[in-house]
């Protein structure tokens, strides 16, 4: 591991000012992608996984969000503090972006043929007709039939499934380093979801494109990525590779994710096990203390839990975790 | 196929409501007390009840009320409004006489309030308490709650003794000569005061509705979208955004249409321009019936017109809108 990762997200802290103070929606979150590999980030609703997606794009809303330290790189280029011009010629062009609502994420009065050639016009100075060509080829790699006649569609006119193949089209069209995609599957129907996951997995393999892969599936995750990040309350709470941290969670919240995943069996016994869940809710951002912010949901928190907060610290290989207990565990 | 279908149904429907129009004024006007007989008595200094029946019967008044409106409709098919008694012309004649200078203020001001007042309203949306956004509010209200005439006077007092650049009455000046674009322009000097007060009222409400509308609009996911793949903001602006937040405007401005021409009779007495609403304004004190009722068939049919095209206009904007 020798070269340097394609993205690197480095210690990113950003803020956002609200009526009830401060809340602190990324606390120094550190994360690598290396070119061709999956990188997936899991956590509930409001964990911060959305907000480190856009902090990469740039697009964190301001205000009253605010980037307010770290460091985002990609290719050894700084984003933080790049100037708005440059970076929108990052945007579209080195890193693209699949958004979770394909019925809303299509502008509604451009064909879909346009709004793809509009990024690859703007990227690759092409003309009209050859952006056009394009979009239509990128309309056929991500297997839409008849790929010339559904480019002068509306989005009204498709469905979930094909806005969703739409929105990854767009986000491939000028072949990005990065692809984000952020709960690319959360509005489809199952059968949808597992040919999206599919879809991406083949563009992945053809193009080599990174992917960073946001969703609360661990299904998805187990399947596609290379390795995960477990967010919780906007930090990460346990990374890895796939196999070490599912097979061998350390973080009592990543254990509670894994035992919350219904499972099918072939022989249902005779007396069902009850589906496990995580006791509590997400605390609020504004009201974080300054022990680890899962402490009041963790059955297995000590005293230190609560007095200060873990860092990030191996618990195996190329596993690690910001848990006391954990951290403890392994020292003995 | 299907554009086609539609507006072949909007022009039926528009028809139909002429004829509606057509029937309700006649009626309206049979109902109010009075006719053109008292008119010509009374300017006459008074008659006994065998001239009036006379004055009756040579304008057709002795007639039942079913046959003078069927009279009156087989005319209208043929451009036949009816003479003025007033002004002893063919209605239709008097209208058309003045109907352009009436079409060119009206469309002019509303032209002018639907692109100023979207591009105010794009621009204080971008920043929504920024000064220019504040500005904008204020005028908005200011020019909302002002009267018309009001408006116009105060142009005219700055115009005639601060800054006289701009005529204040009238719609040429007969010392002007030249070709075609040397008379063209005289208009166009003139046309300018009337034009930004009646404009004034409706600028404000565009500007607001295409704030509002704006505002909404730039929350929405395609808006992120299009962020996210490095279009400027400028074309986020004004390609991706302000044709979804153009829908609103449209339509109201084709519902506020009938308001402008109304508004129009106002500025055009105050900037003795020479229209159809000073027409109105004179055929209404003579109590001259067919000439109002020529106007009135005029204005509706202009104003249903100008429906049709907004509905049009709305297809064009956005593909979702279906024939209906």
């Amino acid at each position: 591991m020798a070269e340097d990762p394609l993205l690197s997200v480095k210690d990113i802290v950003v803020d956002f000012k609200t009526r009830y103070g401060n809340a602190r929606v990324l606390d120094h979150v550190t994360l690598d992608v290396n070119s061709g590999e999956i990188l997936g980030i899991v956590g509930e609703s409001g964990c911060g996984k959305s907000m480190t997606a856009l902090s990469i794009m740039g697009l964190v809303p301001n205000p009253p969000g605010k980037v307010t330290s770290g460091s985002i790189k990609i290719d050894g280029m700084e984003l933080v503090g790049m100037d708005v011009d440059r970076l929108r010629q990052i945007r579209g062009k080195d890193i693209g972006m699949i958004f979770q609502e394909p019925m809303t994420s299509l502008n509604p009065v451009f064909t879909v043929g346009e709004q793809i050639a509009e990024s690859v016009r703007l990227h690759e100075n092409a003309r009209p007709k050859a952006a056009m060509d394009r979009a239509v080829e990128m309309l056929a790699a991500v297997e839409i039939p008849e790929a010339e006649t559904r480019a002068k569609a509306y989005p009204h006119q498709l469905s979930g499934g094909m806005r969703q193949r739409v929105m990854i089209a767009m986000a491939l069209a000028c072949r990005p380093k990065v692809l984000i995609a952020d709960e690319p599957t959360t509005a489809l129907d199952a059968t949808v979801q597992a040919q999206i996951f599919d879809l991406l997995q083949d563009l992945q393999e053809e193009t080599g494109t990174a992917i960073i892969l946001i969703t609360h599936d661990m299904g998805a995750i187990a399947e596609l990525a290379d390795t995960v990040a477990v967010m919780y309350a906007g930090r990460v709470v346990e990374k890895g590779t796939v196999d070490a941290v599912l097979s061998a969670p350390q973080h009592p919240y990543t254990k509670g994710l894994i035992t919350c995943v219904p499972h099918l069996e072939p022989d249902p016994p005779v007396e069902r096990h009850e589906l496990m869940e995580i006791p509590g809710v997400v605390p609020a951002l504004t009201e974080l203390g300054k022990g680890c912010a899962f402490a009041p949901r963790c059955g297995e928190a000590i005293e230190k839990c609560s007095g200060e907060k873990p860092r990030l610290l191996a618990t195996g290989d190329a596993h690690v975790t910001a848990c006391w207990v954990a951290q403890q565990e392994r020292a003995q | 196929m299907g554009v086609w279908n539609t507006i072949a149904k909007r022009v039926g429907y528009g028809l139909l409501l002429l004829v509606a129009v057509l029937i309700l004024n006649f009626v309206l006007i049979s109902i109010a007390p009075g006719d053109i007989a008292d008119t010509i008595a009374g300017d006459m200094g008074g008659a006994d009840a065998e001239v009036m029946a006379e004055i009756r019967t040579r304008y057709g008044l002795d007639q039942p009320f079913y046959v003078q409106l069927w009279r009156y409709l087989s005319g209208v098919v043929m451009f036949d409004l009816g003479h003025s008694y007033f002004f002893n012309t063919p209605v239709t004649t008097l209208i058309l006489e003045k109907l352009p200078a009436t079409l060119l203020l009206v469309f002019s001001a509303q032209i002018l309030a639907v692109i100023v007042g979207t591009l105010l309203g794009v621009m204080a949306a971008k920043k929504p308490n920024g000064p220019l956004s504040l500005t904008v509010t204020f005028l908005s209200l200011f020019g909302f709650a002002a009267p018309v005439f009001w408006t116009g006077i105060l142009l005219i007092i700055l115009f005639v003794s601060i800054f006289p650049v701009f005529p204040v009455a009238g719609m040429v000046d007969v010392t002007v000569e030249g070709g075609f674009f040397v008379q063209a322009l005289d208009v166009l000097h003139h046309l300018t005061l009337p034009m930004i007060t009646l404009a004034s009222i409706f600028l404000a409400l565009y500007s607001r509705l295409a704030r509002a509308s704006m505002l909404e609009v730039l929350g929405a996911d395609y808006v992120r979208t299009a962020r996210a793949k490095g279009v400027p903001e400028r074309v986020v602006l004004y390609k991706h955004a302000l044709r979804n937040a153009l829908g609103p405007v449209v339509t109201v401005a084709g519902l506020q249409f009938s308001a402008v021409i109304s508004g129009a009779v106002v500025v055009e007495a105050v900037f003795s321009w020479p229209g159809l609403g000073t027409l109105a304004l004179q055929s209404i004190l003579a109590r001259d019936t067919p000439t109002i009722m020529g106007i009135l068939f005029f204005s509706s049919f202009v104003v249903i017109i100008v429906n049709i095209l907004t509905d049009i206009a709305l297809r064009l904007i956005d593909p979702r809108i279906k024939s209906g």
